[in-house]
């Protein structure tokens, strides 16, 4: 076991732990910050993707003694509110059917529209690797258009606008 | 609890007992979504106070805050916004006024098992009547309250209306004196009429999304309970293999493991599987020690088998007689020795993993002779027998807490990740999460078995079909049947054809037979199970049929569609979607140059009637991309939530593709060859179509669900699509099989 000083969300947090430990491990099991889901291992499917330092990163490949003083954000980091355009978009599009890829897939989308704030197409597909085993890739694409203020083309999505939530889990997130 | 349940219209007897227990005068729990609870399950807890709770799924508090229910596991098919949203229409309660609670495994809830797409048709009729019984006492109390006729009242808004007055009560000062009235008699209830609807059929978005984009903890792998160790579980990976020694002492003495230990397991399959647990104080401690087992297994008799086996042994058996009947109609010999041209072709498929996100995992702590449960589950009764049987803990000291699921597609109505958990919880001083592998879950899925069809048609002068005969062969492993007596071949869930697969009952001469070959691959139903396959094998070979007679394939399925000869296939239905999709698309295949094509199929499953067009390029080295599918859909007569409706027809289409494009499981020395996504591709986003149009033809039928029957159509309609753009029959998944190139 060796000690570590993370800066992960703004906050500097000490962990105890193996040095081979993935940054995805040490996120769930040592400081409960559990947004961030182990997929595969093996750094194929992006639902542990995190920020380094801004750059998307799978969490799941990264052992907590290569990450030394980087600036680590998970989906929890994102916003203090729910509030980043993404996290709002996701909500008025409906993205996720079972959820649990979506925290990746919005790490993935904010990385890309920081470098690119409006991505063409090709280069939506391009940069945005993570799977979605349910397949709302329609949603992702035009949830990451919707934040990024690039209008929507084509099929049902056009009809789509804001639509009610439940307002008591929205204040639950607060 | 004398709670009205679900697996009959609700009773007024039921009703009556709850409400006088309800208005008693106890001080009875009012529940308050828990918005962060350190398990991660949505625990409700009591506040005291009054509340107006006139069924196991409604809770009206003095606030005015309207509590409901889930009862349904959620695993990405929307159920947890869909059936709340029929009681909220109901109830006449506003959207922002409802909050919505994910319940444990409860008799009081009925049946809680998410399969077959049935959530919807077998709660949607008493779903209302619970809402309505409950807005009818709210309207009384209101009436009551202010001396008037109850028919002078309404409801609307969470509040109860008298206009002549313009009175207002909202449900929250209606609470006390709800709580008091005797249930109405159903005769007094009266549903709300369908073009009254203010929520069903309206884009709802799903009520956990605020959870999902900042990352809370909600899903079953997110649970953490004070004191919990974490468990990996490692079995043979020949299936039925047994343990014969492991290096449980040595893995005893690395970093962070509390304990290792072989659990003897049974036969079962879809049970408890023989393996060695290793319990630990963090998954990575518990992954790396894994790392160290060394395990002797008995491979068992099945260590031997192999994918290319089971091919030429299908391709024998094709050739023989034998096997079982499914339906047999006419002749159809005599009928392809009188049919003016005969067309044989030979379709197969793979297994297949369900691969659903979230890796299996289940918490499970065994305190006081009581084992508690935390699963994402799709079926959360399913694991107690097996922890009766085996654990010898009686069903009443069983709980289990429904968690949120990172993905079903079936995989999850077996319960053999939650029976794992509980018996290594058994042998473990604390709770304890056991967390699969990703390769935990590619080796051992309950897999969807592949198959081998072996077809035969016949045309008569004129191009019409005069005689269908397939063989199909497909997997089975030995076992005692439903009707009991000595152990036979069995097939699973989707591992068997059925007599009324279209286009059985369309035509005078038709044979369907099956053979079975022996394994002990576990198999389990796959989204749509048999229907996912069945569909690109039947609507492929009409699409080859009809090419062969020189017909159009929109006007050659108009035409089968319309010969009916027997059976429950509503051919009329189908032909609706049928036509709707041909006029969304702009049906004419002759408009598209050579490399583009435009493909079009319909299938009927789940009780939907779904109908696809997939347009498509192929390149000339043989590069499929999909520029369009319009699907046209029968679900019956009401839509409940148009947003995740359509989120699940685009996501199945997607799904279908990537099912179609590249997933195969290779079988050698009787274990899974793939390990990971590495190996196992599936569909990303640069694959993805970018246009998925949804449509929907309301009819008088029964509401049903639509998790599974929008994919079985997908694949043939994508397939046409691919021969008539190339000349090109894909005839078997992955697509990597066909040569797509062309000249």
């Amino acid at each position: 076991m060796s000690k570590y000083t993370l800066q992960i969300n703004g906050q500097s947090r000490n962990v105890d732990v193996a040095p081979d430990t993935p940054l995805l491990w040490v996120l769930r099991d040592s400081l409960e910050l559990v947004g961030t889901k182990f997929g595969c291992g093996v750094g194929q499917c992006g639902a542990c993707t995190v920020h380094l330092n801004g750059v998307a990163t799978r969490s799941c490949m990264t052992t907590v003694s290569t990450v030394g003083r980087k600036q680590v954000t998970t989906i929890e980091g994102l916003s203090t509110d729910g509030s980043h355009p993404l996290q709002k978009a996701w909500c008025e599009l409906d993205v996720a059917q079972c959820g649990y890829c979506q925290a990746g897939q919005i790490m993935a989308a904010a990385a890309l529209l920081k470098e690119n704030p409006k991505p063409a197409d090709q280069e939506i597909d391009d940069a945005m690797t993570n799977l979605c085993r349910c397949a709302t890739y329609i949603r992702i694409r035009a949830g990451i258009k919707r934040a990024a203020g690039i209008p929507i083309e084509g099929d049902a999505m056009n009809s789509m606008g804001a639509v009610p939530t439940v307002a008591s889990l929205q204040e639950a997130v607060k | 609890m004398n709670t009205p349940t679900l697996s009959r219209p609700v009773d007024r007897r039921d009703f009556l007992k709850f409400s006088a227990f309800a208005g008693g005068g106890l001080v009875l729990g009012f529940y308050l979504k828990s918005s962060g609870s350190a398990t991660g399950a949505e625990v409700v807890k009591p506040v005291a106070g009054a509340e107006f709770k006139p069924n196991a799924f409604i809770r009206i508090a003095p606030n005015g805050v309207v509590t409901i229910v889930s009862k349904q596991p959620e695993i990405g098919q929307g159920i947890k916004t869909s059936l709340p949203m029929i009681i909220a229409e109901e109830l006449e309660v506003s959207w922002k006024d409802v909050v919505i609670v994910q319940g444990d495994l409860d008799a009081a809830y009925g049946s809680q098992s998410a399969g077959g797409s049935r959530s919807t048709p077998t709660n949607y009729d008493e779903f209302h009547k619970l809402g309505a019984t409950a807005r009818t006492m709210l309207v009384q109390a209101a009436a009551q309250t202010w001396g008037v006729p109850s028919a002078e009242c309404n409801a609307s808004g969470t509040a109860i209306h008298h206009a002549a007055s313009k009175r207002t009560l909202g449900y929250g000062e209606l609470v006390a004196k709800a709580s008091t009235l005797p249930v109405p008699a159903p005769a007094d209830v009266k549903l709300k009429d369908p073009k009254d609807f203010k929520l069903l059929g309206t884009r709802i978005t799903g009520v956990d999304n605020p959870k999902i984009v900042t990352g809370q903890s909600l899903f079953g792998i997110d649970t953490k309970l004070p004191g919990m160790l974490y468990a990996v579980y490692e079995k043979c990976p020949v299936f039925g293999g047994t343990v014969v020694s492991a290096n449980t002492d040595q893995i005893k003495t690395l970093p962070g493991v509390k304990d290792a230990f072989i659990i003897e397991g049974t036969a079962n399959t879809a049970g408890l599987m023989p393996g060695v647990a290793i319990i630990a104080d963090s998954t990575w401690a518990a992954f790396s020690a894994r790392k160290q087992l060394k395990v002797v297994w008995d491979e068992g008799k099945f260590a031997n088998d192999s994918w290319d086996a089971f091919t030429s042994k299908a391709k024998a058996l094709s050739s023989q007689a034998g096997g079982s009947t499914v339906l047999k109609d006419g002749d159809v010999d005599a009928a392809f020795a009188g049919a003016a041209k005969v067309i044989t072709a030979d379709y197969s498929y793979p297994f297949i993993s369900h691969l659903s996100i979230e890796p299996q995992n289940c918490t499970a702590h065994y305190h006081d002779g009581k084992m508690e449960i935390w699963a994402p589950t799709q079926n959360p009764a399913a694991g107690n027998p097996m922890i009766t049987q085996l654990l010898d803990i009686p069903a009443a000291n069983i709980t289990v807490h429904m968690m949120r699921a990172g993905g079903g597609f079936g995989r999850r109505l077996s319960a053999d990740f939650i029976i794992e958990a509980a018996a290594i919880a058994k042998r473990v001083p604390a709770p304890v999460k056991l967390t699969w592998s990703r390769e935990d879950d590619l080796h051992h899925d309950q897999f969807r078995a592949g198959g081998f069809h072996f077809l035969k048609g016949g045309l008569d002068a004129n191009g019409k079909l005069v005689a269908w005969k397939n063989h199909f062969v497909t997997f089975g492993s030995m076992g005692v049947g439903r009707g009991g007596g000595a152990p036979s071949l069995q097939t699973k869930s989707g591992g068997s054809l059925d007599a009324d697969q279209f286009p059985a009952r369309f035509l005078t001469n038709y044979l369907a037979e099956q053979s079975v070959m022996e394994c002990n691959i576990p198999m389990g139903p796959w989204r749509a199970p048999g229907n996912n396959v069945f569909s690109f094998v039947m609507q492929g070979f009409i699409d080859e049929l009809a090419h062969a007679a020189g017909r159009d394939p929109l006007e050659f399925r108009l035409d089968l569609l319309s010969q009916k000869k027997s059976g429950n296939y509503n051919a009329d239905r189908m032909t609706g979607v049928v036509k709707l999709a041909a006029e969304k698309a702009g049906w004419n295949p002759k408009r598209f140059p050579k490399g583009q094509g435009q493909g079009i199929s319909f299938h009927f499953s789940h009780a939907g009637y779904i109908a696809m067009v997939a347009e498509v390029t192929v390149s000339k080295d043989g590069q499929l991309k999909v520029d369009r599918v319009v699907a046209a859909c029968d679900i019956g007569a009401q839509i409940v939530n148009r947003s995740g409706a359509e989120n699940q027809v685009q996501g199945s289409v997607i799904d279908g593709l990537g099912t179609m494009m590249f997933q195969e499981l290779n079988i050698e020395r009787g274990r899974i060859v793939q390990n990971n996504l590495n190996d196992y591709p599936m569909i990303r986003i640069n694959d993805a179509p970018p246009r998925v149009e949804v449509h929907f033809l309301s009819t008088n039928y029964p509401t049903t669900g639509l998790g599974e029957p929008a994919i079985p159509p997908v694949a043939p309609a994508i397939g046409n699509a691919i021969f008539a753009a190339t000349g090109k029959r894909v005839r078997q998944f992955p697509l990597s099989r066909t040569d797509l190139r062309w000249s």
